[in-house]
């Protein structure tokens, strides 16, 4: 039963635009759950792109959103 | 009337509703006025904490839509500097009264002087196109300052009033006219307001609160106003346009008054307070059969520059008396080849009739 | 960003001029959301800003009417725009130095004035854009790069000035901790009279690199855990605040 209730969604969504984005890896460090990752390829802008890993595990609390410096995240809670 | 009043007569006249200010020695007067008669005309008025101040919030609250004006002496303008240069670059009409006092720095507060002429336009870093006037009568501190607001609306430049101490706190009668002659900036809601393609390269001027959006900045900007601080293309484009706005069309704002001057071999050129002088100096030589005549510079910048090389085509020398170490005589130079004598007075004290005419009767060496 | 966001800018001016990590981003997300949450018309807004890099944050990126002045003089031009135009809603955004130490005399006296307008210190305790020079705002003993041994001067506390002043509004949040920094944005916008908020926002690239932060992300962190609520702050000693960043609403006078 309890596990039922931590796997319901509570994102349907979790966008990083990625033209915006510059690679400080706040998202990733702040972030509760461990959602980001670096992915392994260098981008053309030359810094690791952070990308979102563990959608499932996000608990929509915003914080990647607001402490992104470049309006780079979207995350739409479900309903 | 005196003549600081009347540049406030002038002001409200011409339809000005905002007056920001410091108190400065000789030019303290004109805030005063201006805090009685925007109370009547529903106008806004600040003393605000330094020149910076006041020069800073007129700017503001011409692009809140009004039509501003500060007033202040030789002091104030070195502080207001920067922001002249801001209006220049941002095109914000403002008008900005100089009662030109005794320097350099603090000097003597209550003498005057005409020293600040090349200031006001080579103050601020850069190229600067302005507007300026000298007024030589308590009437003509009303009329120019008219002429001043409708300058400044019409090229969307800062202009200035060149007064001095003298003409400030003279006395004289003022003749108000029952209409004036108003010009409004160019109003055109879906056009860039900070480039143009126009003949006359004036920009339409939206105000805060339309719905504009403005990007007002004092950084290199292209027409929406958008920062360009990299782009040389526009940065050619803006300095090129904003100093032939008004050079293109000079001609609309040079005034001159010429005495005496169809069979003259001799020039004195003058303005301000010292022409009363001048002309007084030129009628009295004339009583002696000397031909001699007199210009009147009326507007200071855009220069006369054809009147002078016209007038050194005319005449064999050309004396210029002045309260300052010759900044105009010195302008006159790049213009003929004619000989220019400066005659400078830097003591505080006006220059006297007999003094031009010693001036012009002293052998030349 | 959301959807009511992306109506708020100018999408022309992003990717943003900042550093990676710029505290400065953080708040300009902070301002959007605080005027989105209180549905505020941009429109009716007026966003006065000086020189340097919090400057940038209205200019050009909002899509409202912006006054992007002279260094040190953004409150006296807004002060001109908001006495001649009191229909418009006038926030100030800029750095530390450029309202408190060239800009130190229009802060004092609009303060002293109570004139009706918001201004936000984005405050990084550095000149940033200029390759990181001392502050008035910089820590004693910090590292700049005309205190390359260590800052000998005292910062002001921006909060004391701002009430000493007479501001009817006064409050410090971080941009470490949004959800409190948006609220308190709210309040100061609807505030009548002179609101001031001393926004603690890390400079990764001048500060953060002299002073041996190594990621924008462990000055945040830093920054949050300096954080003490004023409540608490009241029952202890100096010494027991030395390195604490007191948070909270100092001055809050209704009309």
């Amino acid at each position: 039963m309890k596990d039922d209730k931590k796997k319901k969604k509570k994102v349907s969504s979790i966008h990083i635009n990625q033209k915006w984005c510059k690679g400080c890896y706040i998202c990733l460090e702040v972030c509760p759950k461990k959602v980001f990752e670096k992915s392994k390829e260098v981008s053309e802008k030359g810094f690791n792109p952070v990308f979102v890993a563990h959608p499932e595990q996000c608990p929509a609390c915003q914080q990647c959103e607001m402490l992104c410096p470049d309006l780079a995240i979207t995350v739409k809670k479900e309903n | 009337m005196q003549g600081d009043e009347a540049c406030a007569e002038g002001a409200v006249a011409a339809g000005c509703r905002f007056f920001a200010g410091y108190p400065i020695t000789p030019a303290s007067e004109i805030m005063i006025r201006m805090v009685h008669r925007l109370a009547q005309v529903g106008g806004v008025f600040i003393q605000m904490e330094d020149e910076i101040g006041s020069i800073s919030s007129v700017i503001g609250a011409s692009w809140a839509g009004a039509k501003a004006m500060t007033a202040t002496s030789g002091p104030g303008i070195s502080l207001m500097t920067e922001g002249i240069g801001y209006a220049v670059i941002t095109e914000t009409p403002c008008v900005i009264v100089d009662v030109q006092r005794a320097g350099p720095s603090t000097g003597q507060a209550t003498r005057p002087a005409q020293g600040d002429l090349m200031q006001v336009k080579w103050g601020p870093h850069g190229d600067n196109e302005i507007v300026a006037f000298a007024p030589w009568s308590v009437q003509e501190m009303y009329d120019l300052t008219i002429k001043a607001f409708n300058f400044a609306e019409r090229y969307r430049v800062p202009a200035f009033l060149l007064a001095d101490e003298a003409v400030g706190h003279l006395r004289e009668t003022l003749v108000v006219k029952e209409e004036v002659e108003v010009f409004d900036r160019f109003k055109a809601p879906n056009l860039p307001p900070f480039g143009t393609e126009a003949p006359n390269g004036v920009p339409p001027m939206p105000a805060f609160g339309e719905g504009a959006n403005l990007l007002v900045t004092g950084s290199t900007h292209d027409p929406w106003g958008f920062r360009k601080t990299a782009d040389s293309a526009v940065q050619a484009r803006l300095t090129e346009r904003l100093v032939r706005k008004v050079q293109d069309f000079k001609s609309e704002v040079i005034e001159t008054e010429s005495y005496l001057l169809e069979d003259a071999e001799i020039a004195v050129v003058s303005y301000g307070f010292t022409a009363r002088a001048a002309l007084q100096a030129v009628k009295s030589l004339r009583k002696e059969g000397v031909k001699v005549g007199l210009l009147r510079l009326v507007s200071i910048w855009p220069f006369a520059d054809e009147a002078i090389v016209d007038l050194g085509r005319r005449c064999r020398v050309i004396f210029v008396p002045e309260m300052n170490r010759g900044q105009i005589a010195g302008e006159l130079k790049k213009y003929t080849t004619t000989p220019i004598i400066s005659l400078p007075k830097t003591n505080g004290e006006v220059i006297e009739p007999v003094e031009i005419v010693e001036g012009i009767r002293r052998p030349k060496t | 960003m959301n959807e009511r966001i992306s109506q708020m800018i100018n999408p022309q001016a992003f990717p943003t001029p900042f550093c990676p990590g710029c505290g400065h981003g953080i708040l300009m997300g902070a301002v959007l959301r605080a005027i989105a949450e209180l549905e505020y018309d941009m429109k009716k807004m007026l966003f006065a800003s000086g020189i340097g890099c919090a400057a940038w944050i209205p200019s050009p990126h909002f899509k409202a009417d912006t006054l992007h002045t002279l260094h040190g003089r953004a409150i006296a031009y807004a002060t001109g725009a908001k006495l001649f135009n009191p229909n418009l809603k006038v926030m100030v955004i800029s750095g530390d130095g450029d309202l408190s130490s060239i800009g130190g005399n229009h802060l004092i006296h609009a303060a002293r004035r109570n004139i009706d307008m918001t201004v936000v210190c984005a405050n990084n305790a550095i000149y940033g854009m200029t390759g990181g020079q001392v502050a008035s705002t910089t820590p004693l003993g910090s590292r700049t790069s005309t205190t390359p041994e260590g800052n000998l001067e005292r910062p002001f506390d921006l909060c004391k000035l701002a009430e000493a002043c007479g501001a009817t509004y006064v409050a410090r949040q971080p941009v470490a901790t949004p959800i409190p920094l948006t609220r308190t944005l709210k309040k100061a916008i609807v505030h009548r009279g002179f609101s001031f908020v001393d926004v603690p926002s890390p400079c990764p690239t001048q500060f953060g690199r002299r002073n041996a932060f190594r990621s924008a992300y462990e000055m945040l962190k830093t920054l949050k855990d300096s954080c003490i609520p004023l409540e608490k702050a009241k029952g202890l000693d100096p010494a027991e605040l030395e390195g604490k960043v007191i948070v909270g609403e100092f001055v809050n006078l209704t009309a």
